[in-house]
């Protein structure tokens, strides 16, 4: 009988197998993290102190102050009256409903995210657009980042860095970065062959040919990239207070937990509202900039 | 003769995973199509030599997929050889270090292309200053430079606009005019007008023409188009499947077709419109130099035919015919000749397409004397001469032909 078990039950490993596997491999990595961890830590410092610079700049200026600067921005990006308005009752409205502090602490965590994302990620497209074997190696690890559930590459985070802002920019930027990796490579493999060939054939060195041909006729599809990775960072605000991260993402938690429900409906609102913002400056400013370069068609 | 300025050397270019594997099998002699299908192999150029002179447009032609744009790309490498040399200027371009290539392809090369290839990012006087950009040149001398080009091409005051905002004719002469900016000796053109109207394209023509008439620059110009090529090209080599089949002068292709594959291309051109009035024409029966009527009478009667063209120091003066000269030799044999005994009879020029001098060759009771621009006769074109022209699809063997023939 016992030989033919497996026609039953899954022939699965012996239990005490199991255990040992992730006795070594946890104990490992405890050790790994002790021995390392404050190493790596030091190694965040910069980025510990960038983010508490930007926060801390973000709450100490005067509402106004942000508020008038957010517009300016937003006009900037867009040059539309409506957006701009639109943005500053959003601002308004958040305040008022005392989500400020908040808000300002999750817009300082998107805004090092998103720049986190494109330092690293964009160099990262370019190296996938250039060579066929980056691509094939990149490609299975940034599907890896995108459906692993966020919870799990918590841990490893939390277990070396403890808890606080640079495990949380670290959580959302692991859940972020893909979109703007995908598409830094793939605006690239798009540009025009024969006109990459004509810089070529003009002399253009690689540098040459990736600052002033390959990314230029890349980046609205790179600015569609960064713009996914602004929505998938405001995502993950509520996940990484889980980790610590102050802001919007904590009262959500903590409604969760009591079942505060109008709590949780306002700053999911706030939440929400700040995505729309992102999102409509970031596009417009991209459609901009773009029609400024293709020119202007039947005119 | 002097050394030729560019000189492909056994080309081959093999595409695929490991192409040095498949060089064996060409060596066999096997066909494109068994090696595609053997070893997985596309062959792109297969033992390729040609000569190309300086300040000449060379045309290469073929059908679409035979290897055009593919040989063309060597001569600045773009693409790399599997095996075999392209010697421009005394230098193996196959040798050349990447900063070596970069500075060739700066100074000594330039490239036109079929769809254009203009940077939607950048202005018309940008696009046309790109390559002097690349080379670092200061802003004012290059704008000033492409200024001046854009007025060649005739684009004087589209400077600001962006490239989709002309049309295709006049994004080619952009092309064109970028591709000129760097005063590159050579130019390299990959069917450079195939992408526009039949009007545009003859206009773009022409202007080419022109434009080589004042800058004799070495063109290499690639087309499918035979009538183009015949327009254009001093020399024309075809491409059949990565093979040089032929290479000669165009109206050596027009009637000495080495193959099939020639002959088809060459069966549907109106040859009477590609065709000089020079290359058909048959040396003057004999020209009539003597100073009295009866000397020359008793030449002409010694030729098998009864006339003559009368030349003199000041060159051709007109027809004399054998009966006039009986007449005349009847009154006064002795007589000097005079306008009385000539007929007049307007000649043709060599250089005239044969289409232009068809009415007067019909009219006329005698062969039309070519004459060239110096006054002297050089030929003579009868109507069974042109008739054998323009009917004629080349399968007379014993014609002498300048062609090369490279492998059957
Ligand atoms: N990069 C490439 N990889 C594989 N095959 C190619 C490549 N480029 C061209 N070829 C093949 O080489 C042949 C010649 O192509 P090409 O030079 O583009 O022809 P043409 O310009 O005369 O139309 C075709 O059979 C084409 O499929
Ligand atoms: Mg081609």
């Amino acid at each position: 009988m016992a030989e033919n078990s497996w026609l039953t039950e899954f022939p699965a490993m012996d239990r005490t197998d199991l255990l040992a596997i992730r006795k070594t491999l946890d104990s490992g990595f405890r050790d790994f993290s002790r021995s390392y961890g404050d190493a790596i830590e030091s190694f965040f410092d910069p980025l510990l102190n960038l983010l508490v610079l930007i926060e801390q700049l973000l709450i100490q200026s005067p509402w106004w102050v942000i508020i008038l600067a957010v517009a300016g921005l937003s006009f900037a990006a867009s040059r539309s009256i409506k957006l701009t308005i639109g943005v500053i009752v959003a601002f308004m409205l958040i305040g008022y409903f005392g989500m400020w502090d908040n808000a300002m602490r999750t817009m300082g965590i998107i805004t090092v995210s998103t720049l986190l994302s494109i330092t690293i990620g964009v160099p990262i497209g370019i190296l996938m657009s250039s060579s066929n074997r980056a691509q094939s190696i990149v490609t299975p690890i940034l599907d890896i980042m995108q459906t692993m559930p966020a919870f799990v590459y918590l841990i490893p985070v939390v277990m070396l860095l403890g808890i606080g802002k640079v495990p949380g920019v670290i959580a959302v930027v692991i859940y972020a970065i893909p979109p703007v990796i995908r598409l830094t490579n793939l605006g690239i493999r798009l540009v025009d062959k024969e006109v990459l060939e004509a810089a070529t054939a003009y002399g253009a060195n690689r540098m040459q040919r990736l600052w002033g041909v390959q990314l230029p006729l890349a980046m609205p599809t790179i600015m569609a990239g960064i713009n996914q990775t602004i929505m998938m960072a405001l995502a993950m605000v509520v996940i990484a207070s889980m980790i610590g991260v102050k802001g919007l993402g904590q009262p959500v938690l903590k409604s969760i937990t009591n079942q505060y429900f109008t709590m949780g409906l306002f700053n999911g609102l706030a939440i929400v509202a700040l995505a729309i913002i992102f999102d409509r400056v970031s596009q417009a400013y991209a459609k901009r900039s773009q029609k400024h370069l293709q020119g202007i068609q039947n005119d | 003769m002097t050394d030729p300025f560019i000189q492909v050397k056994g080309l081959y270019k093999i595409f695929g995973e490991d192409p040095e594997s498949a060089l064996p099998h060409i060596a066999e002699g096997k066909s494109k199509n068994e090696i595609l299908a053997e070893t997985g192999h596309t062959i792109g150029l297969k033992d390729i030599n040609l000569t190309i002179e300086k300040g000449k447009l060379f045309v290469v032609m073929g059908l679409s997929g035979c290897g055009k744009s593919t040989l063309i790309r060597h001569f600045n490498r773009l693409i790399d050889p599997t095996k075999g040399q392209i010697i421009v200027d005394g230098v193996d371009v196959v040798q050349l270090s990447q900063k070596e290539l970069e500075s060739f392809r700066c100074h000594k090369i330039s490239m036109v292309f079929q769809h254009f290839g203009l940077m939607p990012h950048r202005t018309v006087l940008e696009n046309v200053a790109y390559g002097l950009a690349v080379q670092k040149v200061n802003k004012e001398i290059r704008y000033e430079k492409a200024h001046h080009w854009l007025e060649t091409v005739g684009l004087k005051g589209y400077e600001s606009l962006y490239p989709s905002q002309l049309s295709g004719g006049q994004q080619q002469r952009v092309g064109l005019a970028r591709a000129l900016c760097t005063d590159a000796d050579i130019l390299l053109m990959d069917e450079a007008f195939s992408a526009l109207d039949p009007l545009i394209r003859s206009e773009m023509q022409d202007q080419l023409i022109e434009l080589q008439e004042k800058l004799h620059k070495t063109i290499i110009f690639i087309t499918h188009d035979l009538d183009e090529a015949l327009r254009l090209g001093d020399r024309i080599a075809i491409l059949k499947d990565g093979e040089l089949v032929q290479e000669g002068a165009p109206e050596d292709i027009l009637l000495n077709p080495v193959n099939d594959y020639v002959e088809a291309f060459v069966r549907d051109v109106n040859r009477a419109r590609a065709l000089t009035v020079e290359t058909v024409m048959k040396p003057p029966v004999w020209r009539i130099t003597a100073n009295t009527i009866a000397e020359a009478l008793s030449q002409m009667r010694k030729q098998p035919g009864d006339y003559g063209y009368y030349v003199n120091d000041d060159g051709y003066q007109g027809v004399i015919t054998q009966e006039k000269l009986e007449a005349a030799a009847k009154k006064n044999g002795s007589g000097v000749i005079c306008e009385k005994v000539i007929e007049e009879l307007s000649p043709v020029s060599p250089d005239s397409l044969l289409e232009s001098v068809l009415p007067e060759t019909l009219d006329s009771e005698y062969p039309l004397p070519v004459v060239d621009e110096q006054g002297e006769l050089c030929g003579e074109l009868s109507r069974a001469s042109l008739a054998k022209a323009l009917v004629d699809t080349g399968g007379d063997e014993s014609e002498e032909s300048t062609g090369t023939r490279p492998s059957t």
